[in-house]
């Protein structure tokens, strides 16, 4: 349904989406870049268990919550890629670890 | 429009209102609730969920003893609701505790719990203090704070999801036939023959029994019918965290994990001359940092939702019951605490107001105690 417009100029970044490398534009999001790369599911809802993805990409309905750079729950859309990022799926609830130190 | 008739009518459709008009309708009673809608302040929408004992009644015995009856009822009452809504209001009994930050703060709640033991029967808070080592083994896996040197514990005390507690009453409302009326809000109330004629948008209504339950918009509709529903609206603030995997098993006074994982962090006690609800940084502030000194470990949380309610207190903070002098068959009922008192509502108030006369046990409740006069 969607086509992305060619912009053979736009600077690129690396980052690991669930585990693979993947080139993508600088201007990305985590949750767009994500999408682009297929991952599918994102996340799985705290509260039933289904399987959810990126909705409004602006920052509203808090359905792309995912694990970037270690960190639980941060909404991908509202998140720029940087070189080295590392988005992981978000499985359930995040867990509140006592003594962690994530941010 | 044609005026519908019924025994009672009911202003005021949340959760103290339509907890008393579903006990007068599984009691064989014709209802009607007439309400304000969406506009309306609602408190029973911003409320924190606790079915709620161990604070309750320090200074009126009766109150203590009313609220252990509704803890006690509670159960049945949830069972009842889910059975005829479908609705589950996650109600559960495993106790709560409120926690002491320091020494003084725990000798201080140590004097509240026996002065509130000394005014009851022993077996109606059953509340006792615990050291900091028995609070750990009730919240396995835990880190809390160093500060955090007790709590006090009460076997009784319990927690519901108050968004669910309404709907399903409003569902179960529905299945036992009441009319509920959103788009009726009470504009005047007269005497018509033995029984009242509420005036509303929607046309008038006409019932044997009238109960006033609206909240905050009491006040003024009571003067005219010589009740009294003296409102000291207060306000309190909540924050809410992003949801985690269930680390905290029973309610804390300021502090319980939802069922779908959110941790809800309150509350503040502000005067509401106004009835604003804006929410203030600096008192959210205030009740996060409390709330880290006990479980230093929300502080990597996420908040994602603040709000601000309004508490529909009366001058002493305990319920008004009373039925009108002048006008025979006319209630009041305000309270705070509208979630916990819910199932008493449906059925001991409920069965009162159906009674030709209030019981004594209702006295204590009577607004009659706010009369300088009389209280001199």
């Amino acid at each position: 349904m969607f086509r992305k417009l060619p912009d053979p100029a736009a600077p690129t970044v690396t980052v690991t989406i669930d585990g693979r490398a993947h080139t993508v534009a600088a201007h990305e999001t985590a949750a767009s870049a994500a999408l682009l790369a297929g991952m599918g599911a994102t996340r799985r809802s705290p509260v039933t268990g289904e399987p959810r993805a990126p909705f409004c990409m602006m920052g509203v309905c808090y359905e792309c919550l995912m694990v970037i750079d270690d960190v639980p729950s941060r909404q991908a859309c509202l998140v720029t890629v940087a070189d080295g990022m590392r988005i992981d799926r978000q499985p359930g609830a995040r867990a509140l670890d006592f003594g962690g130190e994530d941010a | 429009m044609a005026e519908a008739s019924y025994d009672f009518v009911v202003v005021g459709g949340g959760v103290v209102g339509a907890s008393i008009g579903f006990g007068l309708a599984r009691r064989g009673a014709r209802v009607a609730i007439l309400d304000q809608g969406d506009a309306a302040l609602r408190s029973s929408r911003v409320n924190f969920g606790l079915v709620w004992l161990q604070s309750k009644g320090d200074g009126m015995p009766d109150y203590g003893r009313w609220t252990r009856r509704s803890a006690d009822l509670w159960t049945g009452f949830a069972a009842e609701l889910r059975e005829l809504s479908g609705i589950d209001t996650e109600h559960e009994q495993n106790g709560g505790v409120s926690f002491c930050l320091g020494e003084a703060e725990f000798e201080q709640r140590r004097n509240t719990i026996q002065r509130m033991h000394n005014q009851v029967e022993p077996w109606v808070y059953e509340t006792r203090m615990i050291d900091r080592k028995e609070v750990e083994a009730l919240y396995p896996g835990v880190r809390f704070g160093p500060e955090m040197v007790g709590a006090s514990f009460c076997p009784h005390d319990g927690v519901s999801n108050p968004l669910r507690l309404l709907q399903s009453l409003h569902g179960a409302l529905k299945t036992i036939g009441v009319a509920y009326r959103p788009d009726a809000p009470a504009t005047a109330i007269r005497r018509d023959g033995a029984g009242f004629a509420i005036d509303t948008p929607a046309g008038t209504f006409r019932a044997g029994k009238l109960v006033l339950a609206a909240g905050h918009a009491t006040t003024k509709l009571a003067a005219p019918l010589g009740l009294e529903a003296p409102i000291v609206p207060e306000r309190g603030q909540l924050v809410v965290t992003e949801r985690v995997a269930p680390i905290l098993p029973i309610p804390a006074s300021g502090v319980r994990q939802t069922r779908d994982g959110t941790i809800m962090i309150g509350t503040t006690h502000e005067a509401a001359p106004d009835l604003t609800t804006r929410t203030t940084t600096g008192n959210m502030v205030h009740i996060a940092e409390r709330a880290v000194q006990v479980l230093p470990d929300l502080a990597r949380l996420r908040i994602v939702r603040s709000w601000l309610g309004l508490r529909v207190l009366s001058p002493d903070g305990f319920p008004v019951y009373m039925e009108s002098e002048t006008h025979p068959g006319a209630y009041v009922a305000i309270c705070h605490s509208g979630n916990t008192l819910a199932a008493v509502h449906a059925n001991d108030l409920a069965e009162a107001f159906l009674a030709h006369r209030l019981p004594e046990r209702l006295d204590s409740f009577h607004p009659r105690r706010f009369h300088v006069s009389q209280a001199a």
